[in-house]
């Protein structure tokens, strides 16, 4: 190894002099889901030691959040993790709402919960359809697009976006859902475990996808915890360890549903794992939808920090000064740090966030769970053949706008 | 919503009742509990709290670096743990001077600690002192200066 501002990347092996071989992987290539790049070492076909590089994709998110206002870092956080950006939206306001001290009226929890379990269904689809397509099954992908499309018809229909949605605020909500949408959540949801049978016939049972996932892989209890893993990729491996039950947020003590594990820990524990998560969510979004009040405030009441009403805004003086003061200068939380967890798709989601009093976030630190859950690749692959290196980075859901930031 | 401070005031105790110095001040904000640790315990605090088989927070979530430019001590590096069998959250800082930004390395208590402390290594210049391969992570290996540094521009430097 040579030393930190060594003009070439250096690449240690772990064999020594041994005849081994050192093949990059990415950062093109289809089945690193976006710009990772891996160096393997392989003697023959088998991988002897697996290198993930990153930062391809780093955009200087944090330093980004150090000029803007509170408010505005929240279109950053769509960016962070571009498949659930909702949960990202989630984490960063509920981090800010601890800051400031707010409380959050039921009715936007509620619908925060709902928003953000169809989301995790999202992620899931798009890892289940671009896994299987890895792995060689074609089909999949066709049917778990065909669904989250559907999702992201009730994104655009409530936000007014598709993809980036910054749909949640520090306080609440950005918009009054529209009417009807609870109708078009009921229609997706209601036929989603028929298609969730529909993919678990062509998979659970498939030889082929057994062949490539079972004991392909395996990552123990201890390492999982040891390397920091999180989400689905630790409680595949038996731990039962999901920030909804352990630490919950958003009145998610209030709602019914098992935290999904398995014990083998492999390729196939974790698909397991993600399609049991999917049916706990439908679970979760009825729920949501019974306990959603049709009225209510969808934002807290908090003068100089939630923007007032556009009628108040244009009636009375004390609003005309609050919305004026709020979108020139934003709001300045007390002084002070706070750390907040949410269970995003991928795993334990943190939001570190210190504030001096002023305005702007002094420093924001994304703890995102792809950053850490990609250092079990190692472990994963080594040992491996090179086609289950492909399997092993699939599993692992990684999203590379997560990982570099 | 977050568990109950008396839980985490009891690791507390028994981090003080194992070592009464390591302990320089405890800050209890929001319902988070912070140790604040000179970077001589650091290393001994944190195989305590890994490994007392009443706590095991053998669970690290993050390290994450805040810059007081220009005030000194300049660097604060919080680290946040998890004991998952506990179900209580806990956050190690340790402030270090700008002239000397150097830490022990937690990698073999942690090994996720190692694409942390790279990153920290990277974006703030803090140096972990046994960390096994301390390069950059995000950026280039051939970039000059420490992006996420309060002295460091935005836009780059020009």
């Amino acid at each position: 190894m040579s030393g930190p501002h060594s003009p070439t990347m250096t690449i240690e092996t772990a064999t020594g002099a041994s005849p081994s071989m050192v093949l990059n992987m990415g950062p093109q290539h289809p089945s690193t889901h976006g710009v990772l790049r891996v160096v393997l070492e392989l003697d023959g076909e088998i991988v002897m030691k697996a290198d993930p590089q990153i930062g391809y994709l780093h955009t200087g998110i944090e330093k980004s959040c150090e000029s803007k206002t509170y408010s505005q870092v929240i279109t950053l956080t769509d960016r962070i993790d571009y498949l659930a950006p909702l949960s990202n939206n989630l984490g960063f306001c509920l981090a800010a709402e601890k800051l400031i001290g707010l409380e959050v009226p039921k009715r936007a929890q509620y619908i925060r919960v709902l928003l953000t379990e169809l989301t995790r269904i999202t992620s899931h689809l798009v890892w289940l359809g671009t896994h299987a397509i890895d792995l060689g099954a074609m089909s999949v992908f066709l049917y778990s697009f065909r669904e989250r499309e559907e999702i992201m018809k009730i994104y655009e229909y409530v936000s007014g976006q598709r993809m980036m949605t910054s749909y949640f605020r520090i306080g609440g909500l950005a918009l009054e859902p529209p009417p009807g949408w609870l109708d078009r959540v009921a229609r997706v949801v209601d036929s989603m475990p028929g298609h969730i049978d529909e993919y678990e016939t062509l998979l659970t049972k498939n030889r082929i996808w057994l062949a490539r996932t079972k004991d392909v892989g395996y990552l123990s209890a201890a390492d999982a915890i040891a390397l920091g893993a999180s989400g689905p990729l630790l409680r595949a491996s038996g731990v039962p360890y999901d920030i909804r039950k352990v630490f919950p947020y958003s009145s998610y003590d209030e709602f019914d549903f098992n935290v999904q594990t398995q014990t083998a820990g492999d390729c196939y524990a974790r698909y397991q794992v993600r399609v049991a998560e999917m049916r706990e969510s439908v679970k979760i979004v009825k729920q949501a939808m019974e306990k959603i009040p049709s009225e209510g405030p969808f934002r807290a009441e908090a003068p100089g920090i939630i923007p007032p009403s556009r009628e108040e805004m244009k009636t009375s003086i004390e609003g005309l000064i609050y919305h004026f003061k709020i979108f020139t200068e934003g709001f300045a939380p007390p002084p002070g740090e706070v750390y907040q967890a949410i269970e995003s798709p991928r795993g334990e989601m943190g939001v570190f966030m210190a504030s001096d009093g002023s305005p702007k976030p002094y420093r924001v630190h994304f703890r995102t769970p792809s950053f850490v859950n990609l250092q079990t690749l190692r472990k994963l692959c080594e040992g491996r053949l090179i086609a289950d290196v492909v399997a092993c980075i699939g599993t692992t859901d990684i999203v590379l706008g997560e990982v570099d930031r | 919503m977050q568990s109950p401070e008396t839980q985490t005031i009891s690791a507390v105790r028994k981090l003080q009742e194992w070592d009464a110095q390591s302990v320089a001040q405890v800050i209890e904000s929001r319902g988070e509990t912070t140790i604040v640790l000179s970077r001589e315990h650091l290393f001994p605090v944190a195989q305590f709290l890994a490994t007392e088989p009443s706590l095991k927070f053998s669970f690290l979530s993050d390290i994450a670096t805040v810059d007081r430019f220009p005030l000194e001590p300049r660097f604060e590096v919080n680290y946040q743990l998890l004991s998952i069998d506990l179900a209580q959250r806990l956050r190690l800082k340790v402030k270090l001077s700008g002239a000397d930004p150097v830490l022990p390395s937690v990698f073999s208590i942690w090994p996720t600690a190692d694409w942390h402390e790279r990153e920290n290594f990277d974006l703030f210049g803090i140096r972990f002192e046994g960390h096994p391969n301390l390069r950059r992570i995000v950026l280039p290996d051939e970039w000059e200066g420490h992006p996420l540094r309060k002295d460091y521009p935005t836009e780059g430097f020009r």
